[in-house]
């Protein structure tokens, strides 16, 4: 008697304890989106297990990183010759040369001992607008990030960096911005307050292939460029898990099976 | 157990090496004629599995410690190297960042199947102390791995985890500045970090030949929790049954695994650790890898820091003398109506603990008559009924609860009604 009523005791005591747990879980998500406002899932061309980059996006894409985001913004783990690897934007040699040739990256020293400048090629990784972070937060009031991972340096990633960049709008009227300060709901790190002027504007950058530069296309091809330039073997590693996938699958059909057979006798 | 060796040298050459070492007969007596319960389920699959990750980590980490360097400058930059310019390095980096958290995934498994099935009693007290050992080594190890990266949490993790043995009286900030190698992390803390890193799988290794040793000596527990009485009709040999069938738990292991590493690789790190360490910058939210987390759910419950600091690693110590805390002599849950339900609850609060440890402290869960109830109570309730879950229902279910009758032997709980019919 006694007995059964500390079992049942300890039932319920179960139950409760993941009912909590059930019940709070959901209200640890609600605070994190009560942070900034919900970002919209974007249906990007590499999500999903097939998933690849769609080259004419990380074309454009490095359009707006060089036109804009490269005033301030640092890439130091991408290459030049990135640019032309297989599962990137794809750009062809002579393309990349062209676009390295367009930078001038110091090297040295020679056999002088002087450092001299150079036009970049393959091999340099982009150079950084600034010498240094204390040099870029004097001259910005806030370092800006280096963007090469930064996508997956965020919570949400390429949805974030698309929201982020199109969040921008007036402050509510009962708060104060501090100066050089701008409104951006979606910046919950600042509560709100970010650094960055808006970067971004309808017709901004010229896009070569007849895509419309609206705000929100801009937007979505920069944060796909910048997945790219964080996750450079997406395409591959996809490629790949299937096969390794499909493997692991038929060599556990063929030991299921094995194991069956090998235990028929015992049961 | 194992009994008399029963392997038979076929050849010359055989004959030869078994005189002088018997290593093929050590090979054949573990793991082709050693005798397995053939009640086992699949829940004594991740033995194996777990053989099998310490081997993966070994494997892809010696790689990764070609192309990693460990200091403060390069560090960070020398992990993004093997992410984009070496061959294969993003496949070695993730299998082995998410083989880490596999690795916890299995032994936690193996430790609750351990707690369910009464795997830690007499006389396997000895096989259950060196799996304790191996779990703390391995907490260790995956602590030190952890901020070789030198990311945000790396850095932020390993100044908190540090900073605890600053909590011992007197001596703490020595200690501290004895395990950094200076007055703050730095370069000295990196290199001694890999440098332990690389050594600890190898104790590891070495406390598992010890821990399937002591195995092989007792033999394995089995879901009825009743000895082998007959060796023809409670055991199979391992090969072929065991193999085969561990064979196969760990394909369905290796396929989470690999969903893991090629279709989430990124889900179980933090996204901080993308973010170069800077120790001006605290990020608002420090939290260690999810395997630890109940552990830090503790630390943090308790309001003195030395306080939290003992309960914590109290919470590991306790399980240590276990063997000695149950007093039921029945060993599965399966016959222990009361201990079961105890057990049930009892995973599902390290669970809810682990989720205290991943949030903020001061987030309010409910409001009770204009009190707020937050992370911290509900963390310290649970944190009591850890400890009161071994130090007083152990001992005590023991003497109050009234097992199930137990089967008469292995044989007789896997043919269940089949023999009391045919004996009839």
């Amino acid at each position: 008697m006694k007995m059964k009523m500390i079992q049942k005791l300890t039932l319920a005591a179960a139950v409760a304890s993941l009912a909590m747990a059930t019940a709070f879980l959901p209200a640890g998500s609600a605070r994190a989106s009560a942070e900034g406002p919900e970002m919209h899932e974007v249906d990007w061309s590499f999500n999903g297990p097939f998933g690849t980059f769609d080259r004419s996006q990380l074309r454009r894409g490095y359009k707006v990183y060089k036109e804009v985001c490269a005033t301030c913004h640092s890439m130091q783990y991408v290459h030049f010759r990135n640019l032309g690897e297989a599962g990137g934007p794809e750009f062809t040699g002579p393309e990349v040369k062209a676009i390295a040739a367009g930078y001038q990256v110091q090297d040295g020293p020679d056999q002088a001992g002087d450092m001299f400048e150079r036009p970049g090629e393959g091999k340099d990784p982009f150079p950084s607008p600034y010498a240094n972070e204390e040099a870029a937060a004097a001259s910005l009031g806030a370092y800006p990030p280096d963007l090469s991972l930064i996508a997956k340096a965020r919570e949400g990633g390429p949805d974030y960096i698309h929201a982020l960049l199109t969040s921008y709008t007036e402050a509510p009227a009962d708060m104060t911005m501090p100066a050089g300060g701008h409104y951006n709901p979606m910046f919950a790190a600042g509560s709100g307050v970010i650094a960055m002027p808006p970067p971004l504007a309808d017709g901004q950058v010229d896009y070569d292939d007849g895509t419309p530069n609206t705000l929100d296309q801009m937007s979505l091809d920069v944060s796909a460029f910048l997945m790219w330039t964080a996750e450079p073997k997406l395409e591959v590693r996809h490629r790949l898990g299937f096969q390794v996938l499909a493997y692991l699958l038929a060599l556990a059909g063929i030991l299921f099976f094995a194991t069956r057979k090998i235990w028929a006798d015992q049961h | 157990m194992s009994g008399h060796s029963t392997y038979n040298p076929s050849n010359g050459f055989t004959r030869w090496l078994d005189e002088r070492l018997p290593i093929m007969r050590l090979g054949h007596d573990t793991a082709v004629s050693y005798p397995v319960p053939k009640n086992l389920n699949y829940w004594w699959t991740f033995g194996g599995i777990l053989t099998f990750m310490l081997v993966a980590q070994i494997i892809t980490g010696v790689v990764l410690a070609m192309h990693y360097v460990p200091t403060t400058a390069l560090a960070f930059a020398s992990v993004e190297h093997i992410m984009r310019d070496v061959n294969y390095g993003w496949v070695l980096r993730y299998t082995h960042a998410n083989g880490a958290s596999m690795f916890f995934i299995a032994v936690y498994i193996h430790m609750f199947r351990g707690l369910y099935y009464g795997s830690y009693k007499a006389p396997r007290e000895i096989l259950w102390i060196l799996g304790c050992l191996i779990y703390l080594l391995m907490m260790a190890t995956a602590f030190f791995g952890y901020v070789l990266p030198w990311g945000q949490m790396s850095f932020w993790g390993a100044t908190v985890i540090t900073n605890l043995f600053g909590a011992i009286p007197l001596v703490g900030q020595s200690v501290a500045t004895w395990l950094w190698g200076g007055f703050a992390i730095g370069d000295p803390t990196i290199n001694r970090f890999f440098s332990l890193h690389y050594l600890f799988p190898f104790l590891i290794f070495g406390v598992v030949i010890l821990h399937i040793w002591a195995l092989h000596v007792t033999g394995q527990n089995n879901p009825a929790g009743v000895e082998v009485k007959n060796k023809e009709q409670d055991t199979v040999p391992f090969t072929p049954y065991a193999t085969v069938k561990d064979a196969f738990g760990l394909s369905v292991f290796l396929i989470m695994f690999a969903y893991f590493v090629f279709y989430a690789p990124n889900s179980l790190g933090d996204v901080e650790n993308y973010t170069q360490a800077n120790s001006l910058k605290t990020p608002l939210h420090i939290v260690p890898e999810w395997y630890l987390l109940p552990f830090y759910a503790i630390l943090r419950a308790v309001p003195s820091k030395l306080g939290g600091v003992i309960l914590m690693f109290g919470a590991i110590a306790i399980l240590f003398v276990l063997p000695w805390l149950d007093t039921s002599k029945v060993r599965s849950a399966r016959f222990r109506p009361l201990y079961k339900q105890f057990f049930w609850l009892f995973l599902v609060v390290c669970l809810v603990l682990g989720w205290c440890g991943g949030q903020m402290p001061d987030n309010v869960l409910f409001s009770v008559g204009g009190v707020d109830i937050i992370v911290t109570h509900l963390a310290r309730l649970l944190t009591f009924y850890y400890f009161f879950h071994f130090i007083v229902l152990f001992p005590l279910l023991g003497l109050i609860e009234r097992p199930k009758p137990l089967p008469e032997s292995i044989a007789a709980s896997v043919l269940g009604g089949k023999t009391a019919a045919a004996k009839a």
